[in-house]
């Protein structure tokens, strides 16, 4: 048994939230320079680079990358050999949101009520937690900050095995169709098939955690993955869906089984600004 | 294709020299406003109230702010997606409004609505916060101080880099280059 006071964990969560929404993966910034590079319209270059420099201002100004700082998604994976003192683990991630969003000026865009009263929340609490008991003695904490403009551009679908491969595929581009600009494209895309109509939705929530340029560890889906993002990248939308060559900066897909007269899938929308970070305790 | 330099607030001579694809670099007085504050402004023009900012020539732009630090003028502060606003937006218009500041693209009904009473549409580029907020000159909140990052505030904003999207003639920047790049599979 290993004890851990859950100070560490709202600390963690802390500089998550505020590292998150200053500092952007290589891999994100990497896809979009690629991009840049291949851009055919020469407005979608000029918002590729805005965006680009973007990133650098927010560096050097601590500023969020972007002012939507989003909602807080937890995944925790906490060894089963792990006891918490000092505290409720929830409590804690949200105290650690709380704190960071306070110290590191970041928009609190949480109502509490969802239809009725829409009353913010104050400290962008509460965070949405997901918690895996897993082997071992220690806990893994990966945080999203999920913006509401790409979040709105989600879907769950439940199919049949009869709609097949072909059936998930013209789903996906259906939906980034139906975006367009919306979601502040270049997007990526997460893709959940399998579990049941909820646990899809999760899976493509996980799908955006991938590191863009890691392949999928099934050659099929990676296939699949490959021509979806050739497809989605073929309609035209282009940076901000102003037109252009550049729709998505990947699409990522996560599968797990399912009932035998079911096939749910979900598709997650992600902004260019695809943020998330974890830390292992 | 043109570059303007545009100054608030907007007549319907500046309105009508602007064309979908056009780069402007927006200067002057602007007021935020995004879903909660849309709704309240709606109901006051609906129950013959006195708005809290006077709309003739206005300009709005979709935004809620992350909070300024001490002495920072602005926070990041980029553009919300529009479409949310597209039920308020036709009575703002018929009301004076002149320029909307958002992304992605709006109803067929704003779209009308803006042809009809010589408004425009700009774009500015989402997830570019940061960058934008340096356009940013002057801010107070003059209008829902409990709706947080949806209170209405004025912005004194100096050359703010935008793109026309819609024009009073009906164009939509959003259909032309969809249109353009767009390869049959």
């Amino acid at each position: 048994m290993r004890e851990i006071d859950v100070t560490s964990i709202i600390k963690a969560v802390k500089d998550l939230s505020i590292s998150t929404n200053i500092y952007l993966g290589d891999d994100v910034k990497n896809a979009l320079r690629k991009a840049l590079e291949k851009e055919e319209s020469s407005l979608g270059r000029e918002i590729l680079q805005v965006i680009l420099e973007n990133h650098e201002i927010s560096e050097r100004e601590k500023m969020p990358i972007c002012q939507d700082t989003g909602v807080a998604i937890v995944f925790l994976e906490v060894g089963q050999e792990v006891h918490f003192t000092g505290g409720a683990l929830e409590d804690a991630i949200n105290e650690g949101v709380r704190q960071g969003y306070a110290e590191g000026y970041l928009r609190k865009s949480i109502v509490a009520d969802p239809v009725l009263k829409r009353k913010n929340t104050t400290d962008n609490t509460p965070a949405i937690i997901y918690t895996r008991i897993v082997p071992g003695d220690k806990v893994r904490i990966q945080f999203a900050p999920k913006g509401g403009g790409a979040e709105n551009m989600s879907e769950v679908r439940m199919m049949t095995a009869a709609q097949g491969i072909e059936g998930v595929k013209d789903f996906v581009v259906d939906r980034v169709s139906r975006s367009g600009g919306n979601p502040c494209p270049p997007i990526v895309v997460g893709v959940g098939i399998g579990g049941s109509f909820e646990r899809c939705a999760m899976l493509a929530k996980e799908a955006l955690f991938r590191t863009i340029g890691e392949p999928n560890p099934d050659p099929e889906f990676n296939e699949v993955e490959n021509e979806l993002l050739r497809r989605i990248n073929n309609l035209g939308i282009g940076p901000q869906g102003l037109g252009g060559r550049t729709t998505a900066l990947a699409v990522h897909i996560k599968t797990v089984p399912c009932h035998i007269a079911s096939m749910p899938v979900a598709v997650n929308i992600q902004c260019h600004v695809s943020r998330h970070g974890e830390t292992i305790i | 294709m043109k570059t303007v330099e545009l100054r608030t607030p907007l007549d319907d001579d500046q309105i009508s020299n602007l064309e979908s694809g056009d780069k402007v670099f927006l200067s002057g007085e602007i007021y935020t406003g995004r879903d909660a504050a849309h709704k309240r402004l709606v109901k006051l023009i609906e129950d013959g109230k006195e708005l809290p900012f006077d709309l003739k020539g206005a300009v709005i732009y979709y935004v809620g702010p992350a909070p300024s630090r001490p002495g920072q003028i602005m926070n990041s502060a980029g553009p919300t997606t529009s479409y949310r606003m597209d039920t308020f937006t036709p009575l703002l218009l018929k009301n004076g409004l002149k320029g909307t500041i958002g992304k992605g693209p709006r109803s067929m009904q704003v779209r009308e609505s803006m042809v009809k009473n010589k408004g425009v549409y700009f774009a500015a580029v989402g997830g570019a916060a940061a960058g934008i907020a340096f356009s940013v000159k002057q801010a107070e909140v003059i209008a829902y101080e409990d709706l947080g990052p949806e209170a209405i505030r004025r912005l004194i904003v100096e050359r703010m880099p935008l793109f026309v999207v819609n024009d009073i003639k009906g164009n939509d920047l959003f259909e032309a280059g969809v249109a353009e790049y767009r390869r049959e599979e």
